[in-house]
């Protein structure tokens, strides 16, 4: 069994590595030292972490006012109330007024489990996407996040990324080069684009090698990109495959599914399938139980595909 | 101040122990709760369940019945063990807790288990929706009362100091809110973390009626409770002094506590602390 990573490890030593070279790299938590893990980042550099208490509203307000003092403060707290909670003060003091703050939501999709509704965060890509001036970037494995962060730092303006703490194994080759606003295309194929974010990535590419046995062959995009959106990716896998699964750990209204739908419809219309959580607060459960439950599994996705696959011919 | 109803003082205390137990239990078999601020809530939790609030487990839904809202929606597993002993929901159930498609869930959900008012989790909604609650009643002229219990560092959320506004504002002395004063949160101590004292302070000039209480104290508790509406025309805060982790003595006041879930070890001299305290005897009453 490939080795399983906790993408969150990743982001850490990203952020800690380029505080070490640019000062004007800071840290901003809601009590949320040990969840989005820069206890060490606070033991090197204890100026630049700055602990508002239990308190979202003022983190994204007062990291505003660090990127305009110049700045760059990197919001670090759990998904669910760093976007729910404070989604104006995204819209307006950091999106609107064009504030360098870089958003890290920790723990997204259903990787609280048990905890529930309230801590799931499944809404947090379609809030920040439709935000104007917004970049949301969801990494898929460590490689990826560390390359993520990076980006994010040197990017001038407002980002979003989600740190994923389900675990999943390394989906890219050492030499991957990840860029804000393209898709990387993980296999090739010209039956059907499986579009993916995140954990789900590893899960779309499994779903490809299940295809294969149905005489399937599936395009696989890591879609690491939600805002701006690859566009010309979408194009291309419209064109060539004539039909697109998109899988995410969020719900199916208004995410990757529903961004990549829109291009679909301006651009190339084909059969689509979009797979996430249906639209439902979830029942109790863990993470992975959830994920099984709503389908977001290897299984699930090939299952998808193959019928959207029969349904074209 | 009432004559203390020692036997009463004394069944209270067993009945805590009984439920730090059960609790325990519950979190050790899921794997997964916030067993510090539990145990740091449960004796206020006892207090309220079993000699002040109104409720009737066989009509959760009584329209005349006293609110009772758990802000700190963490400590779900104190109260859904509370609930259980009350009578809401069966004993058994609890060993449901946060099992695929139970109604336990980590956090409390109003639409699934009887006796929840308001679905909390994410920290600072409880007073603002308890404010709500307190108006209604204020417009019906009712006199069933509302309480809410809210962390310490939950305090540090900006909506606690906007519903304080409007509570003192509406003249809701019919509400109480109780703040669970525990010096803890998730990761340090509140005063590490975002100073809150001088907290009594805060709350008089928000124009409140302030007590303040040894939250692990029956009599004190019993007490205090009795004396409500502290001041008629202002809303009622009580201030209970208490430690996380109470009962057990490697957890009480160690923040590692707030969400760690016990090694068979710990367990176990967990378990034989509180069978020290009587909390065998506790399912018995
Ligand atoms: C809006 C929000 N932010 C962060 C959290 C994560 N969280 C859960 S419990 C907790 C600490 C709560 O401390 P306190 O209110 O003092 O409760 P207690 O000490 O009684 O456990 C935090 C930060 C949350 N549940 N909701
Ligand atoms: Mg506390």
């Amino acid at each position: 069994m490939a080795q399983l990573y906790d993408c969150r490890d990743a982001f850490a030593a990203a952020l800690e590595e380029i505080a070490t070279n640019d000062l004007r790299i800071c840290a901003v938590v809601n009590d949320s030292v040990g969840s989005s893990k820069v206890a060490n980042f606070g033991k090197r550099f204890p100026d630049r972490l700055i602990n508002v208490g239990i308190a979202e509203q003022t983190m994204v307000g007062l990291a505003a006012g660090l990127a305009n003092s110049g700045k760059i403060p990197f919001v670090c707290a759990a998904s669910p109330f760093l976007t729910g909670r404070a989604l104006e003060q995204i819209k307006a003091d950091v999106a609107y007024a064009d504030a360098n703050v870089k958003l890290a939501g920790m723990s997204p999709g259903l990787a609280y489990g048990e905890l529930g509704p309230t801590h799931h965060s499944i809404e947090d890509l379609a809030w920040t996407r439709s935000i104007a001036n917004m970049t949301v970037i969801v990494p898929a494995d460590p490689l990826e996040t560390d390359q993520a962060i990076r980006a994010a730092a040197e990017h001038h303006g407002p980002v979003f990324l989600r740190i994923g703490r389900m675990p999943v194994p390394m989906v890219h080759d050492d030499d991957h080069r990840f860029e804000i606003g393209k898709a990387a295309c993980l296999r090739d194929g010209r039956d059907i684009t499986l579009i993916a974010a995140g954990t789900m990535v590893s899960r779309a590419l499994q779903a490809a090698d299940l295809l294969v046995a149905e005489g399937v062959q599936a395009r696989v995009l890591n879609m690491a990109t939600i805002r701006p959106l690859d566009t010309d990716a979408v194009l291309a896998a419209a064109v060539e495959t004539g039909g697109i699964v998109t899988v995410e750990e969020h719900t199916i209204y208004g995410g990757l599914g529903g961004a990549v739908a829109e291009a679909v419809v301006v651009k190339h219309l084909v059969p689509m399938r979009i797979l996430g959580v249906p639209g439902i607060f979830a029942p109790t459960g863990s993470a992975e139980w959830l994920l099984e439950h709503f389908g977001l599994t290897a299984q699930g996705i090939r299952d998808a595909a193959l019928e959207l696959v029969q349904a074209k011919v | 101040m009432r004559l203390v109803d020692t036997q009463h003082v004394e069944r209270l205390r067993t009945l805590a122990t009984a439920i730090r137990r059960r609790d325990l239990q519950m979190v050790y078999d899921a794997k997964l709760g916030h067993i510090g601020g539990d145990f740091s809530d449960i004796d206020i939790l006892v207090a309220l369940y079993f000699s002040v609030l109104r409720v009737d487990p066989n009509k959760p839904n009584n329209p005349d019945r006293d609110r009772f809202i758990l802000s700190k929606g963490h400590s779900a597993g104190a109260l859904y063990t509370t609930l259980a002993y009350r009578g809401f929901i069966p004993l058994d159930e609890l060993n449901t807790f946060a099992q695929p498609l139970s109604r336990l869930n980590g956090h409390p959900d109003r639409k699934k288990v009887p006796g929840v008012e308001t679905n909390t989790g994410p920290l600072g909604h409880g007073l603002p929706v308890a404010v709500g609650c307190a108006v209604a009643a204020k417009i019906d002229g009712a006199a069933w009362r509302t309480f809410v219990l809210t962390g310490d560092g939950e305090l540090q959320e900006g909506s606690n100091w906007e519903a304080a506004l409007s509570a003192a504002h509406y003249k809701l002395d019919n509400l109480t809110v109780i703040i669970d004063r525990n010096g803890l949160q998730q990761g340090d101590f509140t005063e590490r973390t975002m100073h809150l004292d001088p907290l009594a302070e805060k709350w008089r000039a928000f124009g409140w009626s302030v007590r303040e209480v040894n939250g692990h104290d029956y009599a004190a508790l019993l007490d205090v409770f009795d004396q409500l509406p502290f001041e008629w025309g202002r809303p009622n805060c009580i201030i209970a002094h208490t430690h996380k982790g109470q009962g057990v003595s490697f957890m009480r006041d160690r923040p590692a506590w707030h969400h760690r879930v016990p090694n068979a070890e710990e367990y176990a001299q967990a378990l034989q602390e509180l069978d020290a305290q009587g909390g065998e005897h506790g399912s018995a009453l």
